[in-house]
């Protein structure tokens, strides 16, 4: 459910740093599974300076829209294009072909951030 | 149901070379073809060829499955679905109103007009606000025509404010509109009594802060052109403050828009003008009781203050006072005021839906003031009663006194895997045209029920009854809810390929 080689958010959003200074952002499994099916995603624009906690842009499932927020200050550099005629990978497969973006990191990596353990013990206490 | 309940569509029924009407072999030579090559279509195969019972069996068979206020409640929140007296309807149809033509000279229809600027005095009376046009053609066309009104009282003044305030528990029409009449939206917190928060709220997982009105106002100051607030708003909640609200807005020199959806909840117990609004839209089909139709004709008049009447649409209808002898009874004229300078200019073809200021018109004065006061309690007492029985079954997720609609939601019943969605869905089963779910958004699977004052208690209880059944099938048989509606002529949507692959257009099957 929650992959141990990730960091996550309170907002739901997990963050995979990688060695060369870039970063994959998308959304959890429980994210996922509270929006229901996602029929949207509404991504910034490739060169779009993201600023750490700020709203970079929207899901939007059968239910409702949800805001996304940057995990990390950083540059984007790339996006899944596919969720544009896949929505659904977002909800089949949150950490691998439902990745949202790409950004090269800038400044370091922000304390907030939470490891898998933290994580699930976070969304187990928090009940919708 | 009937044996063959499933119905194609009208173009599956279609049989190459039938008719509904033959037509007499032509007797005259056909006209020289002069229309231009690129202009005709070149292939024409999308309209079905069927017998006239063909037609008439299946519109009369999907007619049938309408479901409609003329057979039972249709308790969907913020939509006011009320009745619609057959009065309303009769007087319409007078051919004097039906018949007459919106370009026949000012002399010759002295009593629509009369009628038009009576319907606007009931509409001033009701909302305590100065000025008034009837053009709109509902809701959303009302509000961008409020909003543009503030946004030319602003450019004759010579201000360049930018932003438009809006709660996070507004319609999704507002922020919208805001947007279409070229403002930024920027979102005010509610606070957890549901109301428009002054305070900063942080939320308590994510500790991220949402902003208040006072800080938003401090942050926008001069920038803020105005505000949009429903009230009561969409959680059926009364802004108690929103005398203060709308003081904070005009200390910095901003207007207030209130989005008139639920004035229903007010009319002939509070004037949104005594409360300090500045423009406001009324939804006639659903306070004045004219039909929402297929989704219209509807008609959305927008009222304002004195500082915004210049701007109105135009053209208005002006009265003018025969002098007459003493004693005796003044004589009056109407007719249309063209000049008007400073005008937005107009907003609907004429003078907008006439047929439903009729209705409303109609409605108004079959009520008189004191019945209209009544139509007010009585919705909200039906919420209340609906409220007050449901309570604890279902899930009240803010508990403040509501008006003439309740929002609940499904944390009583996830537990056993059981949705807002299913709930809904199994409504049908009983009869019952479902409520407005998952809105507001800001509450989790909400369930939001307006009774409106047109249901007997004998009717409420039936709702009640089916709530609560449906809440113990939940515990015992939750799966009989997955599988809802089994009554229906269909079974359960497909929501999400609808809303991810939806096929809007019919196109021919490839042979």
């Amino acid at each position: 459910m929650y992959p141990a080689d990730l960091k996550y958010t309170k907002d739901h959003e997990w963050i995979k740093i990688q060695g060369d200074g870039t970063a994959l952002v998308g959304i959890t499994h429980y994210a996922q599974d509270a929006l229901g099916d996602v029929v949207f995603v509404d991504l910034p624009e490739v060169g779009d300076q993201l600023t750490h906690g700020d709203e970079f842009g929207t899901v939007e499932s059968v239910k409702t829209v949800s805001e996304l927020f940057a995990p990390i200050s950083g540059a984007v550099t790339e996006l899944n294009a596919s969720l544009t005629d896949h929505p659904e990978y977002v909800n089949e497969d949150p950490y691998g072909k439902g990745w949202m973006l790409k950004l090269q990191i800038s400044g370091a990596a922000q304390a907030d951030l939470l490891d898998a353990t933290a994580y699930e013990a976070l969304v187990g206490s928090e009940s919708h | 149901m009937s044996l063959r309940s499933r119905e194609p569509l009208i173009f599956d029924r279609s049989v190459p070379g039938k008719v509904g009407l033959d037509l007499p072999k032509l007797d005259v030579p056909l006209p020289k073809d002069t229309r231009p090559a690129h202009l005709k279509r070149t292939s024409f195969d999308a309209l079905p060829s069927c017998s006239e019972p063909d037609v008439i069996r299946h519109f009369t068979k999907l007619s049938l499955w309408n479901y409609g206020l003329d057979q039972g409640m249709y308790p969907l929140g913020s939509c006011t679905m009320k009745h619609n007296p057959r009065l309303n309807e009769k007087v319409a149809a007078i051919p004097g109103f039906a018949d007459s033509h919106p370009m026949a000279p000012d002399a010759t229809v002295q009593g629509n007009l009369a009628l038009i600027y009576t319907l606007q005095e009931w509409l001033k009376e009701i909302t305590g606000l100065a000025g008034v046009t009837l053009q709109p053609s509902a809701g959303a066309a009302g509000e961008l025509t409020g909003v543009m009104l503030i946004r030319a009282y602003h450019v004759s003044r010579g201000g360049k404010r930018r932003v438009i305030l809006i709660p996070d528990s507004a319609h999704g029409t507002n922020p919208a509109t805001a947007a279409m009449a070229g403002y930024d939206v920027v979102d005010v917190a509610s606070a957890a009594d549901g109301t428009v928060s002054f305070e900063d709220i942080t939320d308590a997982v994510t500790g991220r802060v949402k902003k208040g009105l006072l800080s938003v106002i401090a942050e926008y100051k001069e920038d803020i052109a105005g505000l949009m607030v429903t009230n009561p708003n969409t959680l059926g909640i009364f802004e108690h403050r929103i005398d203060e609200i709308c003081k904070r807005i005009h200390e910095v020199g901003g207007l207030v828009y209130m989005d008139g959806a639920n004035m229903n909840a007010l009319v002939g117990v509070a004037r949104p003008g005594d409360f300090g609004i500045d423009a406001m839209h009324m939804n006639l089909h659903k306070t004045m009781s004219t039909p929402h139709g297929g989704g219209g004709p509807g008609a959305g008049p927008v009222l304002c203050t004195a500082a915004l009447e210049p701007f109105l649409p135009k053209p208005v209808v002006v009265r003018d006072t025969v002098k007459v002898g003493e004693g005796e009874v003044p004589h009056h004229t109407y007719r249309w005021n063209w000049d008007r300078p400073q005008s937005i200019g107009k907003v609907h073809t004429y003078f907008g839906n006439f047929g439903m200021l009729v209705r409303a018109l109609t409605y108004c004065l079959s009520h008189g003031g004191d019945g209209l006061r009544d139509a007010t309690l009585r919705a909200i007492v039906n919420a209340n009663y609906i409220r007050k029985e449901l309570e604890g079954i279902y899930n009240l997720p803010i508990k403040t006194a509501t008006m003439h609609e309740v929002v609940f939601n499904d944390a009583n019943q996830t537990k056993n895997d059981v949705s807002t969605l299913d709930i809904a869905k199994r409504l049908i089963d009983y009869g019952f045209h479902p409520p407005t779910i998952y809105f507001p958004t800001i509450v989790h699977g909400s369930l939001m029920i307006e009774p409106t004052e047109s249901e007997s208690k004998e009717e409420l209880d039936a709702f009640i009854d089916a709530m609560k059944l449906i809440a113990k099938e939940s515990e015992e048989n939750p799966d009989l809810l997955h599988q809802a509606p089994v009554t229906a002529p269909l079974r359960r949507m497909d929501e999400t390929t609808a809303a991810r692959k939806p096929v809007l257009r019919w196109t021919k099957a490839p042979v």
